[in-house]
């Protein structure tokens, strides 16, 4: 997905502050007319973007949390009619007096995705903090070589998702795939693992070609963050004989968590919309099938355009809700007031 | 002494894994993609066979070249025009103060953070209704919606960084606003500019979900599509070494360009982060 690094480097910049640039200075007299002519100038260079972005974001918004109360189909979109919550959850008493639940919130299809979706992000988030720390402590040590590294760990990043999704395919392929081979080499496995196609494994295969893929990008913004601590931090511990490893945690982790933290939100919600990896390498694995994979099906091949809107809505509010309750709790300014 | 050799020796253990890993699987689909016939099915660490037919397949057969024309097409407007948007709208962010700038960028951030599918609905009505389905405009149209908001963050991150005392000397030759943008702080943006507008252009180039909904006919897709949709006769035929071929060729210029760029990159990529 482009957006990963895209949210990425949205979030690299929110990191710090926005200051107000004085306003120059000129002839008392004049410095009115000349704010004036600024204020006016710069609401004519907002007004263009600012409509671009109301027509290609703002609007569609709106139509798909329309859509989700309508009956639209994909080829009948602009006869919808409004059917209030019915997308969302409904139900028919039969003459026995049984009560059907149908919509979106009895539907355990929904549920599912709603859990990989979840159990993906999760995984898959964790282990990127986690390596991409550690990519970038190397990175941040002064070695032979480190440009070569740093050189290599953009490749992964470079390299499109599809791509991605295909060569790795391909490597977890499971009669000629390298992987297994490796695997079997080393004695670690005694029979060829259908990676992609076994319920068992698919998620993992997800995890794996992810973590590849975003680990390096992660790493760079933690290295951000741990070059912008002072050395002089860690030649007085290590004056005072403390242990690299408790100067890890006591010095190095509390004066990067700003920056982790950043990263961490916006990978997660990056993470919640996956779709491209997923419909590339595991297409129709109930194991691996997210909310965003759900919801384009639901689009465009089942024909049940509002249903479909109805999951892209409700994606789009977990995700809103997330950003707030994590801006919440975690404390996290935007404006860089963190720091 | 001994532990700190086993010290270092276990750093650059740590250090190949992590060039290995990384570089690995693109060396792994190179070699593939050189492979033809039965020799796709041993498995070598080594190049060990050297044959072009994948490569000539891809180009020769099927429309993976105009695939390759379209993307470039639509990834090239994309940036133009994100980058002239973003320009101007980035000026006015970075350098008048006017009531509501903060959430005016907290809006364009939280854009970027829409999940593309919550639009998808409402984008394929509108690209229906302006008559773009199945056509590269479609996709400059939509892809707005990621190059854009990014743009303006990055550029006005830096054009925040510009000396105040450069543009106070525009002032007092009498220079508007837009000659300040294009005659002044331009010829000095250059770099953020290559920056921002190779990142976009990445961006554009790897983005799929818009590019498989928008687009129906063979000749319309761009190569991501083109790839993840390319098969062989039968399901059971996957065509390993023409995926792997196509593969390639879409990569390595990018790998090259950031390689090329990587110091930028990575400025631009952490802009902010580092400069706090």
């Amino acid at each position: 997905m482009p957006s990963d690094s895209i949210a990425g480097i949205a979030m690299a910049s929110t990191q710090s502050t926005i200051q107000i640039v004085p306003t120059a200075p000129g002839h008392k007299r004049v410095k009115s007319e000349l704010m004036r002519q600024r204020l006016r100038a710069a609401s004519w260079f907002l007004v263009p973007m600012l409509l671009a972005l109301a027509i290609v974001a703002g609007w569609p918004l709106l139509r798909t949390i329309y859509f989700s109360f309508t009956n639209a189909s994909l080829t009948n979109i602009s006869g919808a009619e409004l059917i209030g919550f019915k997308n969302y959850l409904n139900w028919t008493v039969l003459k026995s007096g049984r009560v059907i639940w149908s919509g979106l919130l009895a539907d355990p299809v929904w549920w599912n995705a709603v859990w990989n979706t979840v159990r993906f992000s999760v995984l898959s988030v964790t282990l990127e903090t986690i390596l991409g720390t550690v990519v970038a402590l190397v990175l941040n040590a002064d070695f032979k070589g480190r440009g070569i590294v740093r050189a290599a760990i953009l490749i992964p990043w470079a390299i499109p998702t599809i791509v991605s999704a295909r060569m790795w395919s391909w490597m977890l392929n499971d009669q000629f795939g390298i992987i297994n081979d490796m695997l079997m080499m080393l004695g670690l496995i005694d029979h060829k693992i259908a990676w992609t196609a076994s319920s068992d494994t698919a998620m993992i295969a997800v995890l794996i070609v992810d973590v590849w893929k975003t680990t390096p990008f992660m790493a760079l913004l933690i290295l951000a963050g741990l070059q912008m601590i002072p050395r002089d931090i860690y030649e007085a511990a290590a004056i005072d004989g403390v242990h690299p490893v408790k100067t890890f945690w006591k010095v190095t982790l509390p004066l990067v968590r700003p920056a982790l933290m950043v990263a961490v939100i916006f990978r997660l919600l990056d993470a919640m919309r996956i779709f491209d990896l997923i419909y590339v390498l595991t297409p129709n694995s109930a194991q691996t099938k997210t909310i965003s994979v759900l919801a384009r099906e639901n689009l465009i091949d089942f024909d049940k355009f509002a249903y479909g809107s109805a999951q892209s809505t409700m994606l789009f509010l977990l995700i809103a809700l997330m950003t707030i309750l994590y801006i919440w709790l975690g404390k996290v300014r935007f404006d860089g007031g963190d720091r | 002494m001994l532990w700190r050799h086993t010290k270092t020796a276990a750093f650059y253990l740590l250090v190949a894994i992590i060039v290995l890993v990384s570089v690995f699987p693109f060396y792994y689909a190179i070699l593939t993609s050189f492979k033809s016939g039965t020799a796709l099915f041993e498995v070598n660490y080594l190049p060990v066979h050297f044959s072009l037919d994948n490569y000539i397949s891809v180009l020769t057969t099927g429309v993976f070249v105009r695939n390759l024309g379209n993307s470039i097409l639509v990834a090239t407007s994309v940036v133009v025009l994100a980058l002239f948007l973003a320009i101007t709208a980035a000026f006015a962010l970075a350098r008048v103060s006017f009531r509501g700038r903060g959430l005016l960028l907290m809006t364009i951030l939280a854009v970027s953070m829409f999940p593309q599918i919550a639009v998808l609905a409402g984008l394929f009505e509108l690209v229906r209704a302006f008559g773009l389905f199945n056509t590269p405009f479609a996709l400059i149209f939509s892809y707005t919606i990621f190059t854009l908001p990014f743009t303006v963050w990055v550029l006005t991150t830096f054009m925040r960084d510009l000396p105040v005392e450069i543009e106070e000397a525009a002032i007092v030759d009498g220079a508007t606003p837009w000659v300040i943008i294009s005659k002044v702080f331009m010829p000095l943006m250059w770099p953020a500019l290559v920056t921002t507008g190779l990142l976009a252009f990445i961006a554009a180039w790897n983005e799929f979900l818009f590019a498989l909904t928008f687009t129906s006919s063979n000749e319309t897709r761009t190569v991501p599509v083109a790839i993840a949709l390319l098969s062989g006769a039968s399901q059971y035929e996957i065509p390993w070494g023409r995926i792997m071929a196509a593969s390639v060729i879409v990569t390595v210029p990018l790998v090259v360009l950031v390689l090329i760029f990587q110091r930028k990159i990575v400025q631009g990529l952490t802009a902010g982060g580092v400069k706090g």
